[in-house]
């Protein structure tokens, strides 16, 4: 017999109590939680992720279409002694967007190894969906976005949010928006970790720096 | 399960060793109580935790009562995303197909990101054994790997280890597994952090073959989901060019929606976050975006035979958050070693006894592990009634009867060696026989509190030697409540009828 039959079989056998006419997956949990925490306004959405991003040491921006340029070139200008010299671009990022800024674009192309990344400064990508009440950004793999691994690499990430069209208050109201079957990457805040005596470390693996711009519509 | 708690003493004599180890307690006492209090305040955060964690339990309950269906579905979704389904019946089988599964790929190395269940089976031995190294890349595996040591909590597994000792970890260790400490590395945790990174980093971006486990795997869409905080887990899932994920059956979840719960409910009850750093789901293969092979490895080992007792397959609904182990007073004393198996604390002493059977020394004492004070069911996300199966198990080691093992019934003999607890058991018979009075274990405890003894019997006698062992309180938080309206009635909570009335509610 495979496993696969001797596994199947043993869960059947092991669940003989249960009754033929059991209640169905929609009558057997009850989804009396709330969709949303609190009902706030969009400018308050909006704020409420400003401060829940920055509460967990992300470094928030605002911005409109106007200011962006300049404030892109501010952020990687600042980057070390000479600036962000090379800066990682998806495909779809729009490339006005780092029109004023002195470092060089590296498109992200698949042959570029995990060594060619890793010679980079920063990221700047876009944004699925960010989560207000937790203070989340998802990036779905969208040409703004580009692959999961252009935004680990880097050691500093800058991510650019359409509010308040990309934002929504809750984690049910994100779900709602994505797509499983794309791979998704959630990121709240930098990497940290609490292993040592639970203080908490930011930047173990992936970017030490994280730093959102919130774009409103201008 | 794993060969590496292999010859390990029973609960009572590694505890009793534990306790009287000053840094150990220190550093433990310091971890659950700075992780509870801020779990308290996360939780607290959402108004609605309570139906989160009702709605948690009732999908994990669904799921597990039509697992075989739940589990043909995910097969499907999963396969027609790209990813190939095995079915491990036990660690043996599943340590071999992922070493051939390895072999294939012609490498002779795998990064991996901290998962229970490769931890449960010794993969990282098994793997050692045909010649592969296995490199853990979370920090807290690392500096157990580096350490020689055993895991010793769910979440944080170096959380018996201050920042001395691993800076002599780091020091002595990293020059033989690849990139050396750098010189003068001083202890604080920033600096550990950045040797780490350092360390790791050469082996993530010339590795070819991941491997992980994974915190949920969706049923309608095959969709696999890690949290994680660090980013090794994101290194691992994406940059390897195959990932095999070795996941527990009990890990389903029927839809894309029901991780709205668990979202909401997992990162809160286990780092006191509101959402963990890093989640990565992934979809069998994405043409140009991360592995372009995907093996998923469905583990039963002894799950089967969990699933198959009534009262018991509760345990399977956990999610491994941890949450259980900070409120426990027990582990707190104790220390994780002191379970013998990668599932410590009060979830560890009623899921490992059911995984590998109470045969063992060290499994017939882990039901006695507990002080039954109900913390534990208190904080669980999905509402594991611990206190209850842990009654429930003792009932099994002191008098036997039938379990399933291996897929068999078979009839299980009284333990030897337990005669201390038959008594005691057959003392507290009359609860037994009464099941609403042991829905809630403070409330069992409340109610045969004249039944405990200021010292454990047999193979308790050992830990509680050295500890007073915790008071129970006269009558529970919840009964107190009940009875008195929420304190209108004016009654306080000393006062009255303590341990009578409601049992039959
Ligand atoms: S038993 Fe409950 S509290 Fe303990 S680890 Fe599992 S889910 Fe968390």
């Amino acid at each position: 017999m495979s496993s696969r039959d001797l596994i199947l079989g043993r869960v059947r056998q092991a669940l003989v109590d249960v009754p033929g006419d059991e209640a169905t997956y929609e009558q057997a949990v009850s989804r009396d939680y709330l969709r949303v925490h609190g009902s706030l306004s969009t400018a308050e959405t909006v704020d409420l992720l400003a401060e829940n991003l920055a509460d967990y040491r992300a470094i928030v921006h605002r911005s409109d279409p106007g200011g962006l340029p300049a404030l892109l070139a501010r952020l990687l200008g600042a980057r070390g002694e000479p600036g962000a010299r090379r800066v990682l671009v998806p495909p779809g990022l729009p490339a006005h967007w780092l029109d004023a800024a002195d470092a060089t674009p590296v498109p992200d192309e698949a042959g570029h190894t995990a060594h060619e990344l890793d010679e980079v400064d920063s990221v700047v990508t876009g944004c699925a969906v960010a989560i207000a009440e937790t203070g989340t950004l998802v990036l779905d793999g969208s040409p703004d976005q580009g692959r999961r691994r252009i935004t680990l690499i880097p050691d500093h990430h800058i991510c650019v949010v359409r509010v308040p069209d990309q934002v929504v208050s809750s984690v049910p109201e994100a779900l709602e928006r994505l797509d499983p079957a794309r791979p998704l990457t959630w990121i709240s805040g930098p990497s940290a970790t609490s292993d040592i005596e639970l203080d908490r470390v930011e930047g173990v693996h992936g970017p030490r720096t994280l730093e959102v711009v919130l774009l409103s519509e201008g | 399960m794993s060969g590496t708690f292999v010859g390990m003493p029973a609960f009572p004599k590694a505890a009793h060793e534990a306790v009287h180890d000053d840094t150990l307690r220190g550093n433990l006492r310091h971890a659950t109580h700075t992780i509870r209090d801020k779990r308290a305040r996360a939780v607290d955060e959402l108004a609605d935790f309570a139906l989160l964690r009702e709605a948690g339990k009732q999908i994990k309950d669904h799921t597990l009562r039509h697992l075989d269906r739940y589990l043909v579905q995910l097969e499907e979704s999963v396969t027609a995303a790209g990813g190939t389904v095995h079915w491990a019946a036990d660690a043996d089988e599943a340590n071999r197909i992922v070493a051939d599964l390895v072999k294939a790929t012609g490498q002779s190395e795998v990064v991996k990101v901290k998962s229970m269940a490769t931890q449960e089976i010794g993969l990282n031995e098994a793997l050692e054994a045909e010649g592969i190294a296995a490199y853990e890349t979370d920090l807290a595996e690392l500096i157990v790997q580096l350490g020689h040591d055993r895991p010793s909590h769910i979440l944080v597994p170096a959380i018996h280890r201050n920042r001395g000792e691993i800076r002599d970890i780091f020091a002595r260790e990293m020059g033989s597994w690849g990139r050396p400490a750098p010189d003068g590395l001083a202890d604080s945790p920033a600096e550990l952090a950045e040797a780490a990174r350092l360390h790791l980093r050469e082996k993530f971006l010339r590795a070819k073959v991941g491997i992980s486990g994974a915190n949920f795997m969706v049923a309608e869409t095959g969709t696999l989901v890690v949290l994680e905080s660090e980013g090794n887990g994101r290194m691992c899932l994406t940059l390897p060019e195959t990932l095999i994920s070795v996941v527990g059956i009990e890990k389903i979840v029927p839809t894309w929606r029901d991780l709205e719960v668990f979202l909401q409910t997992l990162p809160r009850s286990s780092t006191a976050e509101r959402m963990n750093p890093y989640t990565t789901t992934w979809t069998g293969t994405t043409d140009g975006d991360g592995p372009t092979t995907f093996h998923l490895v469905l583990l039963d080992n002894g799950r089967t035979d969990t699933l198959a007792d009534t009262v018991g397959r509760q345990a399977l609904r956990c999610i491994r958050c941890s949450a259980c182990l900070n409120v426990c007073p027990v582990y707190e004393r104790a220390g994780g070693h002191a379970y013998g198996s990668v599932y410590p604390g009060p979830i560890g002493a009623i899921l490992s006894p059911q995984l590998r059977g109470t045969a063992s020394e060290i499994d017939a004492s882990l039901p006695y592990a507990s002080s039954l004070c109900g913390a534990c069911y208190d904080v669980c996300p999905v509402a594991i009634d611990i206190p209850e199966v842990l009654v429930h198990l003792r009932e099994r080691v002191v008098q036997g009867g039938e379990v399933t093992s291996g897929g068999a019934k078979v009839r299980l003999k009284p333990a030897k060696g337990h005669a201390a607890e038959r008594a005691a058991m057959r003392a507290a018979g009359w609860a037994f026989a009464r099941p609403a009075a042991l829905r809630a274990g403070q409330r069992f405890a409340s109610r045969t509190r004249r039944l405990h003894p200021r010292k454990l019997p047999g193979p308790g006698k050992a830990w509680s030697a050295s500890r007073e062992l915790p008071k129970v309180p006269a009558e529970s938080f919840r009964d107190w409540w009940q009875r008195t309206n929420g304190g209108t009635t004016g009654k306080s909570p000393n006062s009255g009828t303590s341990g009578k009335g409601g049992a039959a509610k």
